[in-house]
């Protein structure tokens, strides 16, 4: 979240899209209800269907999924078109203004320009700024390019190479008149002409008189220009779990630059995260392609420490006009201080701080692809700890399938699972068991209540929690499990010896008890802490060498410091656990509460803020005001926690959004599928794209190619649009072993619209069967007014919508009270090209009575 | 010192009410805002978990509703409705299903067994199972269809408001459980403002411009009172009532027809005492016998 659940309460305006909260954060639901109560703030909820949360909204619209980019770039279109827009904070704090090179094109075919078939990937070379300084007024004349760095080079000549980022330019050229046709806000405007009222109407199926509503509705906190009003989007695995599901987020906070409602309490985009913990596993690494922190990992051309850190810095850039204080120039400092939590003092200045230890990541090894490449056969094992692999899916079979090609399988966990259980999933057969080599290795966990340690939540903030009971039998802590298992291979490559013995040999291991070490000594590894004297100049603190660090400001990159996560640094001090502070105080009455717990970065509650201000630096509102310029003190001071340089004087004129290098919040950026979001359909969709039906999915999106990966078609007769989600009832495929949770949601059951199972003679209650491409689910007909047929493009469709939580393992499925079918055998295996999400929501099936 | 409870009515009790008069000086009332209820369901696991209920198996029923009706061992049940709106629009309803507290409870003035039934001066109506007779009369007694009786056990069950505690100080596991706070609990006075606050605000800031409060008059009002969008069509929130009231018959049968009954059953033993004075014990060879009926029939 940009911002914070409290800080929901804050809202005059609400859109819920891509996300349930009422059903699957119904604790942090109680702000959004408190905005209502308190601040007569709307809600607006658009979803495949009427959930509960869209059951207290002020406003319903019902959207074909995986059409969320149509529906948002309408909104956009609608911002522009009715004079929505934040104009001083689009000029000031966003780039808007920034040209962009020439050469660059728009997706009206479909293509960005760049794309490379061969490779499907795009040469990103003109999706740039372009040089030139302050081009205001010079609309016209303005076609002279400065030349392109050497390194920028469109490479089709090589096309297996990856293309290379682009790098900006110093001297950015802009025009603060807005009107030059490269700038930034009219190939904004252009792209989103198309979206109108009846195309959004065509492609998602929300009658145009709907879509105005809620465009009204939402954009009217910017009417006649008044910037006091906040409106806030809040979403989650809904956008996220999409071929385009970047994309989708993008366009919020495109619309969300365009309202300026970026930086100010009530405001933001706000994604929920799914677990308790999911925003701490992804600071901590929790996917392939970064190191704690959000550092890039390495990768094969990365030949020394210097040509990483070159790579992965970005250059300070400052259109002339702005400064800016481009926070990521400090990456070296951060790298330097992992390096010394992670190798110590076997990491030196001499031998690159050990960076030939880390390893080089040469290709994709995100969820899908892990999947892929062990039913492929790459893969001979795999640890499976704190997840239930395959239940998660995509392609539930295809996980089948795979595992039983593994040598071994070890699964972490509190329940027998799905995953430990591949082997006797229904339609084996015991002579086909015993041809099932795996061997699984089922080893007894600790489960939430029974560990400490803290928790990041959606808020980012870090909460320490204490063990409510011990284990029990033989379970025990996952550090524990996973401190033995290191520490016996370090054993044997001691032993043995290997072929790179140096990375494990050498792992700073330095904690009270090695062979189960307490999450504290590791939460105070992850703060960081000194390993020399250091002194502050400005201030003349000094902190000991051996004490732990204050926050990242004190992070050296000559080795002085050591730190597991640079983003983390701050959450466990000398003056102890910040992330157990229950203080109650919120003198503002905006919620921050800086007391309680702590929270990244630097215990900020609300990120970007310094964009809460004007361009004098005083609150946009003065009801709600996080923080402010005081002249008298030369800095930045307020309720919050400023996210920015505490000695910026406006004058100087810094962009707000202090982690681009730029410092502007972007409306164009370079992600592997677009600088702009564009509506592309889903992999499996009933229509062409109305915008393009020669490139109806997404150019860089590409199909797995398996025997497993099937994609159905409606011409093959699956024409039905199906959807997944979660219950309030239950918790992922957890709590079908619960009685409490099981009572109250006994069944997996489809959700039907009344008119489809009339079509088709379904009743409620009634067994039916859905089918992909892939294979079928078998569950009871929810036939329910909650959703409705759709219209699209003139053709009648419908959506049905499917619970995740059953399976074949639970104590309805034990007892044979359902069919014991997962519902992620019906999923196709096919990703997000930036963040590899697969693609749960949107897929075609058939439907007919089991 | 938490406050304790006080009677003010006892089923089947006739004379006065022991303890009357001491204790606390208001009437508790519960609020439910169906317009910010998100049907979790933590009420109805609070609920079981508090009393001590644990897991009844259900069957999926065409609805996320968790059974079809409240239970001897469920006392508390989120309703969901598909209702169609006018203007075709459908809005997905839940209400909390729970025991209402009347004020003019339709189970005590049923109940005929003695202590069975207890009315607190705070307002909670509770049953005391260990002087339940299993009658049933309060299942007819109700206007909300409450009461459910356990077969195994021929007592009858419903919410309790907690009386366990609130006696204690502290608000029913309902009200603690609810993470919208779309809840409320406290005075009925204070309760029935914030209530009719709610229902203005929904009136003036959105469509619901026939928002109100449920507290019914039939019943001498309530001790559990709900926020609803549409004051005007109660029923479309799975059945509760526009109007009610304490049944007639239940009426008749605690008011006049009770006294007329103590009347018939002094009247009855006088007429036994002197028909024995006068005819002398009954003759045990002389029963009716089918040629009785026979003739009963012939005629």
């Amino acid at each position: 979240m940009t911002n914070g659940w409290i800080d929901i309460k804050n809202a005059d305006m609400m859109l819920v899209m891509g996300g349930n909260p009422a059903e699957n954060h119904p604790c942090g639901f109680k702000w959004v209800i408190e905005a209502k109560r308190q601040r007569n703030a709307k809600l607006i909820v658009v979803d495949p269907r009427l959930t509960r949360t869209a059951a207290t909204s002020d406003l319903f619209l019902q959207i074909r999924a995986g059409t969320d980019i149509a529906f948002l770039g309408g909104l956009i279109n609608y911002t522009i078109q009715n004079n929505r827009i934040a104009k001083d904070y689009l000029l000031n704090y966003t780039s808007a203004p920034i040209l962009v090179k020439e050469g660059f094109k728009l997706p009206e075919d479909g293509f960005y320009s760049g794309f490379d078939p061969a490779s499907q990937t795009y040469d990103r070379n003109t999706w740039n700024y372009a040089e030139g300084g302050d081009m205001s007024g010079k609309a016209v004349a303005a076609t002279a390019q400065a030349g392109d760095p050497p390194q920028q080079k469109s490479s089709t000549a090589a096309p297996k190479a990856p293309f290379p980022p682009p790098l900006m330019p110093e001297k950015v050229a802009y025009d603060l008149t807005l009107q030059h046709p490269r700038c930034v806000f009219q190939l904004l405007k252009q792209q989103y002409s198309r979206y109108t009222p009846e195309m959004v109407e065509r492609i998602t199926g929300i009658p145009k008189d709907q879509f105005l509503k809620a465009a009204d509705l939402f954009t009217s906190v910017r009417k006649d220009g008044d910037m006091k009003k906040v409106g806030t989007v809040i979403y989650a695995v809904g956008w996220t779990q999409h071929t385009f599901g970047t994309q989708i987020i993008r366009t919020a906070a495109m619309l969300q630059l365009l309202l300026g409602n970026v930086g100010r309490a009530g405001g933001g985009v706000n994604a929920l995260r799914g677990h308790s913990n999911i925003q701490g596993a992804t600071d901590m690494a929790g996917v392939f392609d970064s190191l704690p922190g959000y550092l890039k990992v390495p990768d094969p051309t990365d030949k020394d420490f210097k040509t990483y850190i070159d790579r992965i810095t970005p250059k300070t850039v400052k259109p002339a006009g702005w400064d800016s204080f481009n926070y990521y120039s400090n990456t070296p400092k951060f790298a330097v201080s992992f390096l010394k939590a992670m190798y110590g003092p076997a990491a030196t200045k001499e031998n690159d701080w050990a960076f030939h230890y880390l390893p080089k990541v040469d290709r994709n090894y995100s969820w899908a692809q892990i999947w892929d490449n062990m039913y492929r056969g790459s893969v001979k094992g795999m640890f499976a700890f704190g997840m239930n692999g395959v239940a998660i899916g995509p392609d539930s079979q295809k996980n089948i399938e795979a595992l039983k090609k593994a040598d071994w399988l070890v699964v972490g966990e509190i329940y027998p699972d799905e995953t430990s259980e591949f082997w006797k999933s229904p339609g084996i057969k015991p002579e086909e068991m015993k041809t099932i080599n795996t061997t699984v290795y089922r080893l007894p966990c600790a489960g939430f209540a029974e560990k400490d340690g803290s928790m990041t939540n959606s808020a980012r903030w870090l909460q320490w929690k204490n063990v409510a009971v011990p284990t029990p039998g033989e379970a025990r802590l996952d550090q524990d499990t996973v401190a033995q298992i290191f520490l016996r291979v370090r054993e044997l490559y001691k032993k043995e010896g290997g072929k790179f013995p140096d990375p494990i040999l050498n792992s700073w291991w330095p904690y009270t008890t090695p062979y189960n070490p307490s999450l504290s000594d590791l939460a105070k590894e992850i703060n960081g802490k000194a390993l020399a004297d250091l002194t502050d100049p400005k201030t003349a603190q000094v902190i000991k060498a051996g004490q732990q660090l204050p926050g990242f400001a004190w992070l050296k990159d000559d080795g002085t410091t050591l730190c597991g996560n640079w983003l983390y640094s701050g959450s466990w001090t000398e003056a102890g656990a910040m992330t157990q502070r229950r203080g109650t105080d919120d003198p503002s009455g905006l919620g921050f509460y800086l007391n309680w717990a702590w929270s990244w970065p630097a215990n900020r509650r609300g990120m970007y803020n310094r964009a809460s201000c004007d361009l004098q630096g005083k609150p946009w509102d003065p009801s709600r005001r996080q923080i402010w310029w005081d002249e008298a003190k030369q800095l930045w001071v307020g309720n919050d926690v400023p996210d920015f340089k505490a000695d910026s004087p406006p004058k100087d004129h810094m962009g707000p959004f202090i982690m681009n290098q730029e410092g502007l919040g972007r409306l164009f950026v370079w992600l592997n599928d677009g600088p702009f979001p564009e509506h592309y359909e889903p992999i499996e969709s009933p229509v062409q794209n109305l915008l393009h039906p020669n490139q109806s999915n997404s150019p860089v999106v590409k199909k797995f190619k398996t025997p497993a990966d099937k994609y159905g078609t409606a011409a093959e007769g699956f024409n039905v649009i199906c959807t997944t989600y979660r219950l309030t009832e239950h918790y992922h495929y957890w709590t079908k072993n619960n009685p409490m949770n099981v009572q109250l949601i006994p069944e997996p059951f489809v959700e039907i619209p009344v008119e489809l199972a009339q079509e088709l003679g379904i009743q409620g209650n009634d067994k039916v069967k859905v089918t992909s491409a892939r294979s079928y689910y078998i569950a009871k007909a929810f036939v329910t007014k909650r959703i409705k047929p759709m219209t699209i493009d003139g053709k009648k469709m419908y959506q049905i919508g499917i619970p995740i939580h059953q399976g074949y393992r639970g104590i309805q499925e034990d007892a044979g009270r359902d069919a014991r079918t997962i519902l992620n055998r019906l999923t196709p295996t096919v990703v997000d090209p930036n963040a590899f999400t697969p693609e749960f929501k949107g897929f075609l099936v058939k439907l007919e009575k089991a | 010192m938490p406050p304790t409870l006080e009677i003010k009515a006892i089923s089947g009790h006739a004379g006065t009410v022991p303890g009357h008069g001491a204790s606390r000086d208001y009437d508790v009332c519960k609020l439910i805002d169906v317009t910010t209820c998100i049907g979790c369901k933590a009420c109805e696991v609070a609920c079981l978990e508090w009393n001590g209920y644990s897991f009844t198996e259900t069957v999926f029923d065409n609805s996320y509703q968790t059974m079809p009706e409240t239970a001897w061992n469920y006392w508390n049940l989120i309703r969901f409705n598909e209702h169609e709106n006018s203007d075709g629009s459908i809005s997905l309803l839940m209400r909390k299903d729970q025991c209402m507290h009347c004020a003019d409870p339709g189970c005590l003035r049923a109940c005929p067994a003695d202590g069975a039934i207890v009315q607190y001066a705070n307002g909670i109506v509770d049953f005391h199972q260990e002087n339940c007779i299993g009658c049933q009369y309060c299942v007819t007694g109700c206007p909300f269809d409450i009461p459910k009786f356990n077969p195994s056990t021929k007592k009858v069950f419903k919410c309790t408001l907690c009386s366990d505690r609130v006696s204690n100080g502290l608000e029913p596991a309902c009200i603690k459980a609810c993470p919208t706070g779309c809840l409320h609990f406290g005075s009925k006075d204070d309760m029935k403002e914030l209530a009719e606050q709610r229902a203005a605000q929904l009136r003036e800031q959105t469509s619901h411009k026939d928002a109100g409060v449920y507290d019914p008059a039939g019943v001498g009002g309530t001790h559990v009172i709900y926020v609803l969008h549409d004051i005007k069509n109660p029923e479309m929130y799975g059945g509760l009532p526009a109007n009610p009231r304490v049944p007639f018959l239940v009426k008749l049968w605690k008011g006049p027809v009770k006294l007329l009954g103590g009347w018939a059953m002094f009247l009855g033993v006088v007429g036994v005492a002197i028909h024995y004075l006068r005819f002398g014990p009954k003759d045990p060879g002389h029963t009716t016998g089918p040629e009785d009926k026979d003739d009963r029939t012939k005629s």
